[in-house]
């Protein structure tokens, strides 16, 4: 029996028919979402942090605007997801908890310290460039409500590549010291944002069942190479340098090659061992456990006031 | 369920080497604010189409997340919250073997469905 | 005359501005996710305000004054924003009590400043009131929902009150510069929107189930640059940029 609703369903995903939050679905499909999405709203969360540490240091007004509505996206992106993973019965305390207790993962990269404001430039153009390479497919993903937010955070973040590579521009025509700002970003934001794309295809042996679920739609590999491809040619924009002696145009795959990628690093990091790891959880817990008063007080208002209301209705 | 998926995602790291989330759902709620619906017309004349959802204490205080959250600050628009949990679906009548008959309230939020025009009414 | 207009302007400026980045502080760290993308917008709202008001007192100043000029390159003493914006945001409560003093003060403010002599000030103020309308809105319900939620929340918000109506008075002391532009109808009489925001807070307050101070003592000093040592701090830390390197662009 439960081979043929599988069979059926598979059908369904090979017909491009998306998956609503009440039909039929394998448990670990749903059980392999409610870990992405919710893993993509706790990156979109912990993400806000690095940035917002330079709101208030942001170096002009437009800046400032620009970034608190950057910064204020993510907000509303973690929300667009957890309100999807939510749709596949889990609450969003749930997953919070899985968050603050370190059992749920979020993105290595927000675990890098931002350390110059040319930081905010190399996270737009690189960290966002590399985010909206995974988002753009994810988009067409099979489960309906995950596609939905993919498609209004694709909306939203167009204009944050472009303000991270203003940034750099802006900085790479700049003051001695401002190339120098904007290079120290890019050598070391490049690196972990390469990683971003997860580890190589072939470490990862079931490659097969999660392409034909069409959950995900291209490997790591592809989206990695595609993303170096571009970045290789938009450096030359900026007349900086990426820091791999080993990046070069290949003319026989007609991509570029790149060095090897420190996966010992990468596993460090997702291990808790990242610079700002302990930081970066640190204030979420704060954040959560500093506004329990304030939940409690909320919902205990809007009873007594419905309380009130019943009783000048009876 | 014998499948399993070691495929790494963007942003999933897995559950093997340095374990992930396990997505066991306790249900524990309790504490939470209520999810709402949010419904919002965006242009005069046209429906009320969902948008996704929210948690608030009221529908007042649902309407002014709707506001910031899905508007950012649009004027003169037409917002409607519902809570979830007064929101009933009709069951997917596609395949009618793909449908799991035991239960109505397979996932409790019905959020991000896609929804006739007709519940519009509601 | 002019001198006047340009004070009056940087102090409006001024106070958006330092309420802007105290409010933008939270970013990141609300108590819940959507109450946190809502006080970013306020503080948005607050950063376009002045960003308004530099623009135009840049204008009168003339000699190459830019918006970011006169928020990065002024110091304490130059600054004319009211105290209570640069206090710090303490926690929940002490920030949506804050929010809520200032934007009613600041409503019935522009409901006057729309109808100035001065046409750019009242295109501002129209614009303004708009937003502040809804700041007014969004900030006394929390005052209502912590001091009618739990017993820790109505004695968190008597702290605040405890800590920052002292505070407020200065709102309703005109500086020079106001009772200057204040005999042209160029600015606000403070001293006639003092009762109307008096008796908003006392019924927003009456709903919260606490009370306005007995005794009070005013403190003041904003609007003329003399400052709390909490404003030091912001501009050390909003300033950093500029000040490092001088003359470069962003």
């Amino acid at each position: 029996m439960e081979k043929d609703m599988e069979q059926m369903f598979q059908e369904r995903i090979d017909k491009e028919i998306r998956i609503e939050p009440k039909d039929w679905m394998p448990e670990k499909y749903r059980q392999t979402l409610i870990r992405q999405i919710s893993q993509h709203a706790h990156s979109e969360i912990i993400g806000m942090l690095p940035e917002g540490n330079w709101i208030t240091r942001a170096p002009n007004l437009r800046r400032k605007a620009i970034l608190l509505a950057k910064v204020q996206d993510e907000a509303g992106h973690g929300l667009y997801l957890y309100s999807a993973a939510e749709t596949l019965g889990i609450s969003r305390d749930e997953m919070y908890e899985q968050l603050h207790s370190g059992k749920a993962k979020y993105s290595s990269i927000f675990n890098y310290p931002t350390l110059s404001w040319a930081d905010m430039g190399a996270i737009g153009w690189l960290v966002d460039g590399a985010a909206i390479m995974n988002q753009v497919p994810l988009c067409r993903t099979s489960y309906g409500p995950y596609a939905r937010a993919m498609v209004r955070v694709c909306k939203e973040e167009s204009f944050h590549q472009r303000q991270g590579f203003e940034i750099l521009l802006t900085l790479s025509r700049g003051t001695e010291a401002q190339r120098r700002m904007a290079q120290d970003a890019i050598n070391r934001w490049w690196w972990p944002s390469i990683m971003m794309f997860g580890p190589k295809d072939d470490e990862s042996p079931n490659t097969i069942q999660s392409m034909k679920w069409k959950i995900k739609r291209f490997t790591n590999d592809e989206l990695r190479q595609k993303f170096v491809d571009i970045c290789a040619e938009q450096i030359k924009i900026l007349n900086l340098t990426i820091p791999d002696p080993d990046l070069k145009w290949n003319e026989t795959t007609g991509h570029y090659d790149f060095g090897p990628i420190n996966w010992d690093e990468f596993w460090q990091v997702i291990a808790g061992n990242g610079p700002c790891n302990k930081q970066r959880l640190d204030a979420r817990k704060k954040a959560w456990e500093d506004g329990a008063w304030v939940r409690e007080a909320a919902s205990a208002h809007a009873r007594k006031r419905a309380e009130r209301l019943a009783q000048k209705r009876a | 369920m014998k499948q399993y998926i070691n495929k790494y995602y963007y942003g999933d790291y897995g559950e093997g080497k340095n374990g992930a989330a396990d997505i066991s759902t306790s249900g524990k709620t309790q504490h939470e604010w209520p999810l709402w619906e949010v419904f919002i017309r965006s242009k005069q004349g046209l429906d009320h189409k969902h948008v996704g959802s929210l948690h608030a204490v009221d529908a007042q205080m649902a309407i002014e997340n709707a506001r910031d959250v899905y508007t950012r600050r649009m004027e003169g628009i037409s917002i409607w919250v519902v809570e979830s949990k007064h929101i009933h679906a009709s069951n997917p009548d596609d395949a009618d073997a793909l449908y799991d008959p035991a239960n109505d309230k397979a996932y409790r939020h019905p959020t991000f469905y896609d929804l006739p025009d007709e519940l519009t009414h509601i | 005359m002019n001198t006047s207009l340009i004070n009056y302007t940087l102090h409006l400026a001024d106070t958006a501005l330092v309420m802007g980045h105290r409010n933008s502080e939270w970013c990141g760290h609300g108590p819940v996710l959507e109450q946190d993308i809502a006080i970013s917008n306020i503080a948005l709202d607050f950063i376009g305000q002045a960003r308004n008001f530099y623009q135009y007192a840049a204008s009168l100043s003339g000699n190459g004054a830019t918006e970011d000029t006169l928020a990065y390159l002024r110091d304490v003493q130059d600054f004319k924003n009211l105290l209570i914006t640069e206090i710090p945001n303490g926690d929940w409560a002490q920030t949506t009590l804050r929010q809520f003093l200032v934007s009613s003060y600041q409503y019935y403010l522009y409901q006057q400043l729309q109808y100035s002599t001065d046409e750019q000030l009242a295109a501002i103020a129209a614009k303004s009131l708009k937003e502040v309308t809804y700041h007014v809105r969004w900030s006394s319900e929390w005052v209502i929902r912590l001091g009618d939620g739990t017993e820790e929340s109505h004695q968190r918000l008597l702290k605040a009150v405890d800590e920052i109506w002292n505070f407020t008075g200065e709102m309703f002391v005109p500086a020079a510069y106001e009772q200057e532009l204040n005999t042209n109808k160029t600015g606000v009489d403070v001293l006639a929107i003092q009762p109307l925001w008096l008796h908003k807070v006392q019924e927003v307050f009456a709903e919260a189930t606490i009370s306005i101070p007995a005794k009070s003592f005013i403190q003041q000093g904003g609007k003329t640059g003399i400052h709390t040592e909490y404003l030091g701090y912001i501009l050390a830390e909003m300033q950093f940029l500029q000040r490092a390197y001088p003359g470069a662009e962003w």
